[in-house]
């Protein structure tokens, strides 16, 4: 019944999140297009561990004669949401620093390091 | 020997360059000490000679590190100037070559 | 003892680890002994990676299983895959932690006296140590959703230490934010690809993917984004604006800290186009697309070095243009992987150079970064056309600056020139124009650092430096310390290649005995 659906969910996320990433000016929005990309990843893989007709894979109380989806790579997206907080975090920070110190947030004046 | 590095197509040794070294140096020193030893110091004999002109003070003639290479960078001015100006700064800009070059090696490694 | 070297590859990541943890407590009560701490743990880091180096270069590869009955056990009874995170250190994986253990102490001991007059510091050097465990991690670890877990651990701390001073000027905190959407970016897509090798082969262990890889569609897409992103991490060329920035504005021993983080991106890119895929890739292809990335590299580096002001960009782009040596040494090895004969008579000689170069770099690079922290040390500028003169004071530096810059044009009798000679005639035989191209930005590489050598310390002195003085003691020995590295290097280069680089070339080259290791014959 779901079918390709989350798949093709991923690639819209993960294309408008580079979208973003490419054309967008403000620091902001650039931060929002990791977080994009990042929900995108973290799909994926959570995509990865379905099985058809099969519950959620807590052992202790599973039902009787039922499969279970894989738990690995719920382990695996647990990880990648925390890493993905501290990065945020940290990003959002740094653009707090920078809006500080240039009193802009446009990635065209943000530029005194060029070549 | 110890030291001897082998490449695939010849042999590297840096302590026989150093010995070389030392021996040619010491016979360039040894050559040097039969010149010319009847001068006058502190004379004009011992300035260099720029065709009568006054010497300029070190400070004046020093060239600062902007200009040192100027007929290089002003020989290959078409070069470098479109290539400074790809050089932007601009964050948008770095994402852009990412998707660029990694679209560019999906069609080779995609087609071959 | 041999309690401490079973266990070596679990503490060489763990010690850093826990002492970033335990470094603000310290801090708390004693700011003084901080910087001691520090280099103590990083000290006691270097001795027990040298323990597991001679255990490895004698006995051949190390695992450490985590959770296991006892270290060695992969496979235990029912299982037939590996099932726990494992630490698979061969040849190469020792080669490169060398290289981090090496550079961060001496990074450490650099900052005793560099950064003494910021506030902070136990931030400072918690981010140094958890710095430190992302790149042991990323060089030691047969498990690639680990691989990915350590590469953010490393982006984050670098992406602070970057922006350490931004207190005073905006620049640090703009670098930090263009390194950290670009370490994000690679990130990502590192995740993406794992997820992709997750979901066709239900396992995570690298060992084991190589063992049951075929080349379908969805692992050329896998190999492409792992390709592209981790090349933009080591810094090439055209993905490399990230490193001007990045490097000039950090302070001088995180470079040297960074450099060898970017190279730990390096080994990555060569783990997967080696150990994982080995010849089921089209070889020739990806050897050749790493080529090029490695010629632009080389020449873009070097031509847009020539014409910079500042000396900490001018050395990151020497920096991209050395990576690109390195690239060009192992793709003509991936080129010819496939072909047994050729393979044979240069194209390991050809890896040889590349992984040679890679150590060489670290050791000099670190070296002329750590001369630029002196000279901003004592000046307060990193501009060269406001330096000048300085080698009527600075005598230690002077001579160290020397010794680097002869290295990095590869000026017998120092590592430069060992590992480029090597370079140069095994990638002659593959293609004499790329060995040309290689010979001019050499010379271009001699020419810039003319530039810089004239600029900063020849010269009558100057107005404002008539009070200049050397730098203190903790920086000095940082620099003799990679100084002495940099000279017996060149004098005994044979010793170096014999006993740690042909070990790597060969463990990234017979991806049977990686597999072996891990599935112990299958």
């Amino acid at each position: 019944m779901i079918g390709n659906f989350p798949y093709i969910a991923v690639a819209i996320l993960i294309g408008l999140g580079i979208y973003t990433l490419i054309f967008k000016k403000n620091l902001i929005k650039i931060a929002i297009g990791i977080t994009l990309i990042e929900n995108g990843a973290n799909l994926f893989l959570i995509t990865l561990g379905y099985r058809k007709e099969s519950v959620a894979p807590i052992y202790t109380q599973a039902p009787e004669g039922m499969n279970m989806v894989l738990p690995t790579p719920q382990a695996l997206t647990l990880t990648s949401i925390v890493i993905g907080v501290a990065t945020t975090a940290l990003i959002l920070s740094i653009a707090m620093i920078i809006y500080n110190k240039y009193g802009t947030l446009n990635t065209d004046e943000v530029r005194r390091l060029k070549e | 020997m110890v030291g001897l590095l082998e490449t695939g197509s010849g042999y590297w040794n840096a302590i026989i360059w150093v010995i070389m070294v030392i021996i040619i140096g010491i016979a360039i020193l040894w050559l040097r000490s039969h010149g010319e030893e009847k001068y006058k110091k502190d004379t004009d004999q011992t300035k260099p000679f720029l065709s009568g002109n006054p010497e300029v003070s070190k400070e004046d003639s020093h060239v600062s590190a902007s200009h040192i290479y100027w007929g290089f960078t002003e020989a290959m001015k078409n070069y470098y100037h479109p290539l400074i100006k790809l050089h932007t700064g601009n964050i948008n800009d770095y994402s852009g070559w990412i998707v660029l070059v990694m679209a560019i090696i999906f069609i080779i490694v995609g087609v071959s | 003892m041999s309690n401490i070297l079973t266990h070596s590859p679990a503490l060489v990541m763990a010690l850093p680890l826990l002492a970033a943890f335990l470094t603000p407590v310290v801090g708390r009560f004693n700011r003084k002994v901080l910087g001691w701490f520090v280099s103590i743990v990083l000290g006691l880091t270097l001795f027990i990676t040298l323990l597991m180096a001679t255990q490895i270069l004698t006995n051949g590869p190390m695992i450490y299983v985590f959770g296991g009955s006892e270290a060695g056990l992969t496979l235990p009874s029912g299982y037939s895959v590996p099932i726990r995170i494992i630490f698979h250190i061969d040849g190469m994986g020792i080669f490169m932690g060398l290289i981090t253990a090496v550079v961060s102490f001496l990074a450490a001991i650099y900052s005793l006296s560099f950064m003494q007059k910021h506030s902070g510091l136990e931030k400072y050097y918690a981010l140094l140590l958890l710095l430190a465990t992302g790149m042991f991690g990323m060089e030691f670890t047969g498990d690639i959703f680990n691989f990915f877990v350590f590469l953010e651990i490393a982006s984050i701390a670098s992406v602070a230490l970057i922006a350490f001073r931004s207190n005073l000027s905006g620049e640090p905190a703009e670098a930090g934010f263009k390194y950290m959407v670009v370490s994000s970016i690679s990130a990502l897509m590192v995740l993406f690809a794992v997820g992709l090798f997750y979901g066709q082969y239900d396992v995570l262990n690298m060992a084991t993917i190589a063992s049951v890889m075929q080349f379908t569609q969805l692992d050329k897409i896998a190999l492409i984004l792992l390709l592209t992103v981790l090349a933009m991490k080591a810094g090439s060329v055209p993905m490399h604006m990230w490193t001007p920035d990045a490097y000039s504005e950090a302070p001088a021993a995180i470079t040297m800290v960074l450099v060898a983080a970017s190279q730990a991106s390096l080994y990555a890119l060569f783990r997967i186009s080696f150990s994982l895929y080995n010849i089921s890739l089209n070889t020739i292809t990806v050897g050749w697309i790493i080529i090029i990335l490695g010629i632009l590299s080389m020449f873009i580096g070097v031509t847009m070095a020539i014409i910079q002001k500042d000396i900490k960009r001018l050395m990151a782009y020497h920096a991209i243009s050395q990576t690109g040596y390195m690239l060009l040494g192992v793709g003509v090895g991936l080129a010819v992987l496939a072909n047994p004969v050729a393979l044979e008579s240069f194209g390991i000689k050809a890896m040889e150079g590349g992984i040679f170069h890679i150590m060489n770099h670290a050791m000099y690079k670190g070296l002329l970064f750590l001369t630029a922290g002196a000279l901003f040390y004592r000046t307060g500028t990193r501009d060269l056309n406001k330096m000048g003169g300085l080698a009527n004071n600075m005598f230690y530096t002077t001579v160290f600056f020397i010794i680097g810059a002869a290295a990095i044009a590869g000026i017998p009798p120092f590592n430069g020139f060992a590992s480029k000679l090597i370079i140069y005639e095994s990638v002659y035989q593959f293609n004499p124009l790329l060995s040309i191209i290689a010979m001019l930005v050499s010379i271009l590489t001699l020419a810039s650092f003319v530039k810089v050598f004239h600029s900063a310390f020849l010269g009558p002195q100057l107005e404002q430096y008539k009070k200049v003085q050397e730098v203190p003691k903790s920086m000095v020995f940082a620099m003799a310390a990679l100084a002495c590295i940099i000279v017996l290097f060149g004098l005994f280069p044979d010793v170096i290649v014999k006993n740690l680089v042909h070990p790597a070339v060969m463990s990234l080259i017979n991806q049977t005995n990686y597999t072996a290791t891990i599935l112990g014959g299958i």
